[in-house]
């Protein structure tokens, strides 16, 4: 553990701060869950809920930003501490962005619940919804515990969801060929789908963010292999 | 006359002249002076540790560090400034190409001439302004007036005080502004061409504004002259400099290019000097 600041006031910023981002995160995991949960049961109303929610979410992320901002203006931070408060400057803008996608799920909810639940009861989307989920949740006790082996751990999990996303297109596609009356609900969940992939890109980037925050390296668009070897590990 | 696109582009960027340069590399440097294994005594205290460095031609280096840790000490070294101090011993070699500074052949007014110190306070001469540029140039036997003349306008361009001080060039040195003064002695350094710039805290007494000047002034005489600087401000240090040396207790803790050291430095101790949290 590096040693306190020798101001008081400039530990509590951090501290706050990172408290702050976790809060947010903790608002999207839910979103996130919830969104799932009302897609599956055609439950309209907890994706109103969902869909209201972004509002607190946009709200938080630029009060945050707000604080980066103070941070960076009055406290010149150097070395881990601005990286630090760079990495919370973009985790929040993904943060926000898994929000939006989140929202996006609650959209496409609303729209099925309008239809009767069909024979394949979306078993592939909760599945994939529950590896989103936990690739989410791992990336935030990653963040709040800035741990890089569980970082790591998250960017190769992310490869697997997205196979496991092309994986269920495939098979959605093959349900619409069988039967052109699919085809409607099929394009939306095939949407909802792409939403979770997409939120589990965020998670995969809120990871390299963590990494560049202990580690002081970018492992941006390198392969598995360039940053495992450029990480030692 | 009409510019095309790639003029317009080269037009640009001359304007905007990138000052600080990036992705630097020790390696790639012509190195202006260095250090071997150089230790030094006040009596029986030592205050420098077997110190190796090498400071880069045309660029900025900068040693920072707490109080007392020996930066002022290891800059003084470089023009021979400890000479003065009484029981002060020194180990190890300084060189300025091939030369030890401290071979008995080497003429200590000579080398101050290449190797010119500004100090923290301003220390104009009780003369006028042209005089105080124009001394360091008699001393070395040019009289001439249209010679003078010719330097000590160059030297007060260089220094960024000419449009400031072109119509009092006979007022005293002590009638300007504390920033003015220190660009005036910076003139005064620069007047007789030395090749290294050593400033000890050169803006600590001065406003923000001009600070900013000296700072501006730094970017451009790097072009010229190698230049080293010893800062208390850190955002000075990594504002002006190419390279940083992190000092402790008389160590040379850590040496890179600024932008390492201020965004990812290898060692814990400067890590927790640049976040403030030494101590």
């Amino acid at each position: 553990m590096p040693h306190k600041h020798i101001s008081g006031q400039f530990n509590a910023e951090l501290d706050s701060l990172c408290s702050e981002v976790l809060a947010l995160g903790g608002m999207v995991e839910s979103q996130v869950l919830n969104a799932c949960s009302a897609l599956q049961e055609g439950d309209s109303e907890l994706a109103d809920d969902v869909i209201t929610m972004d509002h607190t979410v946009n709200e938080k992320e630029k009060s945050i930003d707000e604080q980066c901002s103070q941070i960076l203006a009055r406290r010149h931070p150097a070395a881990g501490d601005l990286r630090l408060v760079l990495s919370i400057i973009k985790v929040i803008a993904d943060l926000e962005r898994i929000g939006d996608e989140s929202k996006k799920i609650a959209h496409m909810a609303i729209v099925l619940s309008d239809w009767d639940k069909p024979k394949w009861n979306y078993t592939e989307l909760r599945h994939l919804g529950e590896h989103v989920r936990k690739t989410l949740h791992d990336a935030l006790d990653a963040f709040a515990r800035m741990d890089v082996d569980l970082s790591l751990q998250v960017v190769m999990e992310d490869e697997k969801v997205d196979l496991e996303y092309e994986s269920m297109v495939r098979q959605l596609m093959t349900l619409a060929m069988e039967s052109p009356s699919n085809i409607q609900r099929v394009l939306h969940t095939i949407w909802a789908a792409r939403a979770l992939e997409r939120v589990g890109d965020h998670a995969k980037n809120i990871c390299e963010y963590v990494i560049y925050a202990v580690k002081g390296k970018d492992i941006r668009h390198e392969t598995m292999e360039q940053v495992q070897k450029e990480l030692g590990a | 006359m009409e510019l095309n696109t790639d003029q317009l582009l080269t037009k640009e960027s001359d304007s905007r002249h990138p000052r600080v340069a990036h992705n630097l590399s020790l390696a790639n440097e012509e190195i202006s002076m260095k250090t071997r294994n150089l230790n030094l005594y006040y009596g029986e205290k030592q205050a420098l540790n077997n110190i190796n460095l090498d400071i880069p031609k045309n660029r900025v280096t900068a040693f920072i560090g707490p109080s007392g840790c020996g930066k002022s000490t290891l800059l003084r070294c470089f023009n021979r400034m400890n000479d003065l101090v009484d029981n002060c011993r020194i180990e190890g070699k300084i060189l300025m190409g091939d030369q030890d500074i401290h071979h008995p052949k080497v003429n200590v007014a000579e080398l101050r001439q290449k190797v010119g110190m500004v100090f923290q306070r301003p220390n104009p001469f009780p003369k006028s302004i042209y005089e105080n540029v124009a001394y360091g140039l008699r001393l070395q036997g040019i009289n001439k007036r249209y010679t003078l003349d010719e330097k000590v306008e160059w030297a007060l361009k260089g220094a960024a005080l000419w449009d400031e001080v072109k119509d009092r060039l006979q007022e005293s040195g002590f009638g300007l502004s504390g920033g003015q003064q220190q660009r005036l002695v910076i003139a005064r350094c620069i007047a007789i061409e030395p090749s290294v710039l050593l400033l000890d805290e050169p803006a600590s007494a001065l406003d923000p504004i001009s600070t900013l000047k000296i700072e501006e002034l730094i970017y451009t005489l790097k072009a010229d002259y190698s230049i080293v600087i010893v800062t208390h401000n850190m955002q000075q240090a990594a504002r002006v400099s190419d390279y940083t040396a992190f000092m402790y207790l008389g160590d040379m803790v850590e040496f890179s290019d600024t932008d390492t050291l201020f965004t990812n430095p290898k060692k814990q101790q400067t890590e927790d000097y640049i976040t403030g949290r030494y101590g």
